[in-house]
């Protein structure tokens, strides 16, 4: 679909970058220190540092990517949200507190504190820069994706656009400006998504006509016709119908009215919703075509797992079509204790039970906003507004639904929510080269000026690499990709971090091999899986030489196991009252 | 790194031994409390899938899926909440913190 552009949108996007620019600005003149350019000199309030959490961790995959995987397929959207919180649950319970006491501004800090070895510094550097690039992948793709509809420029200017400013505001000051720009996107995000809910909830769900076949034809030139003729909104053009629509109501009512969030799940479920199905084949010249057919699916059948093509296997009655599933809820429940990007922000506070408490907070937060997404996607998939073409767009189109001004503001926090993550990646990367590569393995004396230098000109390099990598990926999905993301995360640096807080036989060579083989397995992985087949290399997925996509069932257990068989042919390590005796 | 070291939290730390503090083990307790249901959710998820859409009337009609579902949200801010009133005041920085 061809969006029409709104000024609006474009007004109020540009009003949240001058502040989240005059912040780091303001703030840049305060923070020379490496612990103020790293840390935020571990002064940042408790309240504040959990809403960053949140404003850290729901990335435009969390907002744009499951209320749109809910709006296409119903239930397994809500798969991920639940399996993104549960991962909190283990930084909570298990990492915060040993990882705060522990560390000091990377989480190489904290898994070498017993060691103090080379290896351990330079694999966890490594894997934290593999990783948050990992990341940076999906939230970039997610910025060109949104950049069309909201001001209609074209996939690269949007990742060109985020990759600048999150750079400037990472150069400027550091970790203090990208936890304002957190907690700030944190905020907005839920307050807006709330008020979204309300209106939705509000209206209630009501009766519409249902749309008719659609077919788009795109030629070898890139010429789009839609059913026929030329694709636009001008004489003598047409563009696609949004889909989803209800098509029957309980009872027979034409119109619900005000619905409670229990009511409003029960009636869709009693409903018959108008969805549709794609089909594409290819005419002798070459061109595409794909045909959009309604289809009538019950309520009760799209809040159920198993609709979604990445989730379908759970409806097989084969083992090995469910592992994809089993792996990726093992990803998500280990991965997000695993995240390099997560993991820093324990060191802007300033104890170990303001850690606590900031963990409680952005459970609050980001697990408010998850069961809003259920709505909002269920919302989008049920309010006539869906665009089948592009399923990253329901959030913003629901909210066009209710006014352009939502529309404005809901697009443009969708942007500052890429803003606010990617600053978060990137300050993440700069801490592992500049404090862990360059000042504690290549021993470089840089001083606590040049460390910070080193880490700002890292800033730009990683900032300039995650552009391309956004413009290379920009046809996946940006829940499946960071779904990946996890499966890295959780492969390379769980095993380690947990090993070292709860065996105390771990050695220093454990760790490393573990952070080493859970990196480049995972990563193999899915360079070697069918999704990368079909949308990263244009090869046949059949081809694919591993089993299923989602590594981590597989390539976890065997971290762990490679930490505990090195640790066990390596000698000892020395008992650690020996090591604190040395050190005090 | 050792000079850093006596700045970041109170003297005498286990560094990372396994977790003997109170506030570790209450951790591991909630930690297996969560896992038993996230394990049983994910469990019904795969192995079960029909079940999911079963509606639970003493909720409101919604089904399994979704009242599983947002209970696991819901019960993840609980076990957080209890969490934190009971490890009140543990690994509060002293001097040495700051």
């Amino acid at each position: 679909m061809i969006y029409p552009i709104f000024p609006s949108a474009v007004a109020v996007f540009l009003f949240f970058v001058a502040i989240v620019l005059g912040i780091s600005f303001y703030l840049g003149t305060k923070a020379k220190s490496s612990k103020g350019y790293f840390a935020a000199h571990g002064q940042i309030h408790w309240f504040v540092n959990g809403i960053a959490f949140g404003g850290d961790y729901l990335s435009a995959a969390s907002f744009l990517g499951i209320c749109g995987m809910i709006a296409f397929y119903g239930y397994d959207g809500f798969l991920y949200s639940i399996g993104y919180l549960a991962g909190w649950i283990v930084a909570l319970f298990v990492i915060a507190e040993p990882l705060k006491r522990l560390g000091r501004f990377t989480f190489a800090d904290a898994l070498d504190r017993r060691f103090d070895s080379r290896g351990i510094k330079l694999s966890a550097a490594i894997s934290t820069l593999l990783v948050s690039l990992f990341y940076l992948i999906p939230q970039m793709v997610g910025a060109g994706a949104l950049i069309k509809p909201l001001l209609g420029l074209p996939h690269v200017v949007g990742v060109l656009i985020v990759g600048v400013v999150v750079i400037v505001i990472v150069v400027t000051a550091g970790m203090v400006s990208t936890t304002w720009v957190q907690f700030i996107k944190g905020s907005l995000l839920v307050i807006f998504c709330t008020i979204l809910t309300g209106m939705l909830l509000g209206r209630g769900l009501s009766v519409n006509a249902t749309g008719e076949k659609q077919v788009v034809v795109v030629a070898k030139d890139g010429k789009t016709l839609v059913n026929g003729v030329p694709q636009g909104h001008g004489a003598g053009e047409a563009d696609l119908v949004p889909f989803g629509r209800v098509k029957k109501l309980p009872g027979g009512a034409t119109a619900t009215g005000p619905l409670g969030p229990i009511a409003y799940l029960r009636t869709l479920e009693d409903s018959e919703i108008e969805m549709w199905s794609a089909t594409k084949s290819k005419l002798p010249d070459g061109s595409d075509v794909t045909t959009y057919t309604p289809k009538i699916v019950k309520g009760r059948d799209l809040l159920v797992p198993g609709g979604s093509p990445t989730f379908k296997g759970v409806r097989s009655p084969k083992l090995t079509d469910k592992l994809d599933f089993l792996s990726l809820m093992l990803a998500l429940f280990c991965g997000t204790a695993s995240l390099p990007h997560i993991l820093i922000r324990y060191y802007t506070v300033k104890d170990q039970a303001a850690a606590r408490k900031s963990t409680v907070v952005g459970i609050a937060a980001i697990g408010f906003f998850y069961i809003l997404t259920l709505f909002l996607g269920l919302g989008a998939m049920t309010s006539g507004v869906l665009d089948p073409t592009n399923n990253n767009m329901a959030a913003p189109l629901l909210a066009r639904a209710f006014g352009q001004f939502l529309f404005a503001v809901i697009s443009a926090i969708a942007f500052t929510t890429v803003l606010g993550t990617v600053s978060g990646l990137i300050m993440a990367a700069s801490g592992a080269v500049a404090h862990d590569l360059l000042t504690n393995v290549m021993k470089l004396d840089l001083g606590d000026k040049g460390q910070v230098f080193a880490a700002k000109v890292t800033a730009v390099i990683v900032g300039a690499i995650a552009m391309v990598l956004g413009v290379v990926f920009q046809k996946m999905n940006v829940s499946f990709l960071v779904g990946w993301a996890f499966n890295v995360a959780a492969s390379a640096n769980l095993p380690a971090l947990v090993m070292l807080l709860f065996w105390k036989r771990t050695t220093k060579q454990g760790i490393t091999a573990s952070i080493i083989v859970g990196l480049v397995s995972s990563l193999v992985w899915l360079l070697l899986s069918a999704p990368a087949y079909r949308d990263v290399y244009g090869l046949d997925p059949a081809k694919a030489l591993v089993p299923f996509s989602q590594p981590g069932i597989v390539t976890i257990p065997l971290s762990f196991v490679v930490l505990v068989i090195v640790s066990l042919i390596t000698p000892k390590p020395v008992p650690v009252t020996a090591v604190q005796a040395a050190d005090h | 790194m050792n000079a850093d070291k006596s700045s970041d939290g109170p003297a005498g730390d286990d560094a990372g031994v396994p977790g003997l503090t109170h506030s570790a083990r209450l951790g591991l307790f909630l930690f297996a409390i969560y896992l038993i249901l996230y394990g049983g959710f994910v469990g019904l998820n795969a192995f079960a899938p029909q079940k999911m859409g079963e509606p639970i009337e003493s909720l409101g009609g919604i089904n399994i899926a979704i009242a599983y579902g947002i209970g696991l949200i819901v019960a993840a801010l609980v076990l957080a909440v209890i969490y934190m009133l009971l490890c009140r005041g543990e690994g509060e920085s002293q001097e040495a913190g700051q």
